[in-house]
């Protein structure tokens, strides 16, 4: 499955892309999908663990692992500074 | 609803615009919130604030704010602005606008509405110095990694019912 992975704020800049496609297994959720972020880009490995994602615009943490499907958005959540 | 209204957008913030849309005949209090960007951190002079967002979500988490807003005090209409892109010192970034029937409702609905803000809607700024910048953390934001994330079927039903609300302004994220 496909998933389209969106980069904001700091991970955004440590990454140096705004947003990439993975391919996934049948099967995978939200923390086989760090895996992937962080083997792609080893420089987010700290800055990942400030962040959580949003799954289709609503906030999940990777480690609560959930289930991905094709077509999914995922977004990288920095700590946020919105005010 | 027809008595929220929100938008995330590029352009200056005018506090007029808000204080009108929230104008209503029943209203004997209009309270806001202005958020502006300060000229200095920490002794440090600030030169800009540059604001980001995740467009589509931000803008879906104010509509659920204005929402809950709206059933946690007895008002009559809620605006929220904020703007993404460069923003001078002394240039509002945010807006929050409440009218109700009498004050106290739409002072603490303001108060409310800023503090969940920050800790809930997708919006970063980068604040730059003569000698650097630093991307800013909101303490309030910290409660998305300690918290499991609440009902996402409750949060869609605000949506839903508040979406007709909102206008996204151009540009600034996606």
């Amino acid at each position: 499955m496909q998933i389209k992975v969106l980069y904001f704020a700091k991970s955004r800049e440590v990454a140096g892309v705004n947003e990439q496609t993975f391919e996934l297994g049948d099967g995978a959720h939200t923390e086989d999908l760090l895996a992937q972020i962080i083997a792609a880009h080893p420089a987010l490995d700290s800055v990942m663990k400030t962040c959580v994602f949003a799954l289709n615009q609503e906030y999940v943490r990777p480690q609560d692992k959930e289930a991905l499907k094709d077509g999914d958005e995922v977004a990288i959540i920095p700590p946020l500074s919105g005010g | 609803m027809k008595n929220i209204f929100c938008e995330v957008t590029s352009d200056p913030l005018d506090i007029s615009r808000y204080v009108e849309l929230v104008a209503d005949p029943g209203a004997g209090a209009i309270s806001t919130f202005t958020g502006v960007t300060r000229n200095n951190f920490q002794g440090k002079t600030v030169i800009k604030l540059d604001y980001e967002a995740y467009t589509p979500m931000a803008l879906k988490k104010l509509q659920e704010l204005a929402h809950q807003v709206t059933n946690k005090w007895s008002v009559c209409k809620v605006a929220i602005a904020h703007r993404v892109g460069t923003v001078l010192v002394g240039e509002p970034s945010v807006i929050i606008a409440v009218s109700s029937a009498h004050r106290r409702e739409s002072l603490e609905a303001v108060h409310w509405a800023i503090d969940e803000l920050k800790a809930s809607v997708p919006i970063w700024k980068k604040e730059f110095f003569e000698d650097g910048s630093v991307w800013k953390e909101n303490e309030e934001s910290r409660r998305l990694l300690a918290q499991p994330p609440a009902g996402g079927a409750v949060a869609a039903a605000v949506v839903a019912g508040a979406a007709e609300g909102g206008a996204a302004g151009a540009g600034g994220g996606r």
